[in-house]
């Protein structure tokens, strides 16, 4: 009850974070990405205040013993660089590249209730669902 | 190259929030931030666990609360509807395979010093600026 709770505020704080940094605002993310055109550097410093909170913040949470109110932390433990990490992040670089958008921003954004925002992601779930069909045959 | 107009504040302050969110799931769940993950584990709502619920749920009470009740959230969208809805399986297949996105690979894992990650982010920032690129050179090509 209590993890679920503060997951709840965790989604809202990141939200937040996505609003106040204009991370929703698929001009912002597809600007940065644009060096060669009208650059824009907002996504820099999002990242550089993400990674400076989250660095300090992890170290002091890894020097505890377990989670608040979990038995263990979750941590993935695979650190092979194999094809499926690189041929996975060149596809979502592109679908990135071509929207501005990612996970985390388009979900915020569906509350504007926005029909494009709204088509994202809906092709979104169909990309996920096609690749746990394809997982499973494989 | 030209620089638009931005605010480096605005920006520190926002990715200050997405940390404190990111430490905030570790501290008292024990789970790495990671959207994508999150989002996708909600399709099979069998498996799928309450606070993965009600993470997706804070992030879109968040932009509702925010939208409605506080200002407008500006979203300009550059690209046609159709080239959406391809980016859209795109980043959907390649956030399961790459098993992850921004926020799982870029901030969770960059923090914690993930070799993967960090290959994974330098692949997925490159590539999204080649794609801007050639989705320039395009548009002017139609101009």
């Amino acid at each position: 009850m209590k993890s679920t709770l503060s997951a709840l505020v965790a989604g809202m704080i990141f939200g937040v974070g996505l609003i106040l940094s204009e991370m929703v605002n698929p001009k912002r993310v597809q600007g940065f990405l644009d060096v060669t055109g009208h650059w824009d550097p907002t996504l820099v410093f999002v990242m550089g205040g993400a990674l400076l909170v989250t660095g300090i913040g992890y170290k002091l949470t890894f020097s505890r013993n377990k989670p608040l109110f979990a038995s263990t932390f979750a941590v993935p433990t695979h650190r092979v660089i194999d094809t499926r990490l690189i041929v996975g992040a060149v596809l979502f670089g592109s679908g990135w590249g071509l929207s501005g958008l990612c996970p985390g921003p388009a979900i915020v954004g569906l509350s504007t209730f926005n029909i494009d925002i709204m088509a994202f992601v809906l092709s979104m779930i169909v990309g996920m669902k096609i690749f746990d069909f394809m997982e499973k045959k494989i | 190259m030209n620089i638009v107009e931005f605010s480096w504040q605005t920006g520190l302050i926002g990715g200050a929030f997405i940390g404190l969110a990111v430490v905030t799931l570790m501290a008292t769940s024990g789970r790495i931030a990671g959207i994508s993950s999150i989002f996708s584990s909600l399709l099979k709502p069998t498996s799928a666990q309450p606070w993965q619920w009600t993470f997706i749920a804070g992030l879109l009470l968040s932009g509702l609360l925010f939208h409605w009740l506080y200002r407008p959230i500006t979203l300009q969208i550059e690209s046609h509807t159709s080239i959406l809805v391809i980016a859209g399986l795109l980043v959907g297949f390649g956030t399961r395979l790459g098993n992850g996105c921004t926020s799982g690979h870029g901030v969770c894992g960059i923090s914690r010093l993930s070799p993967r990650s960090l290959v994974a982010t330098l692949v997925f920032i490159t590539v999204g600026m080649l794609t801007v690129f050639l989705l320039g050179l395009f548009q002017l090509e139609n101009r």
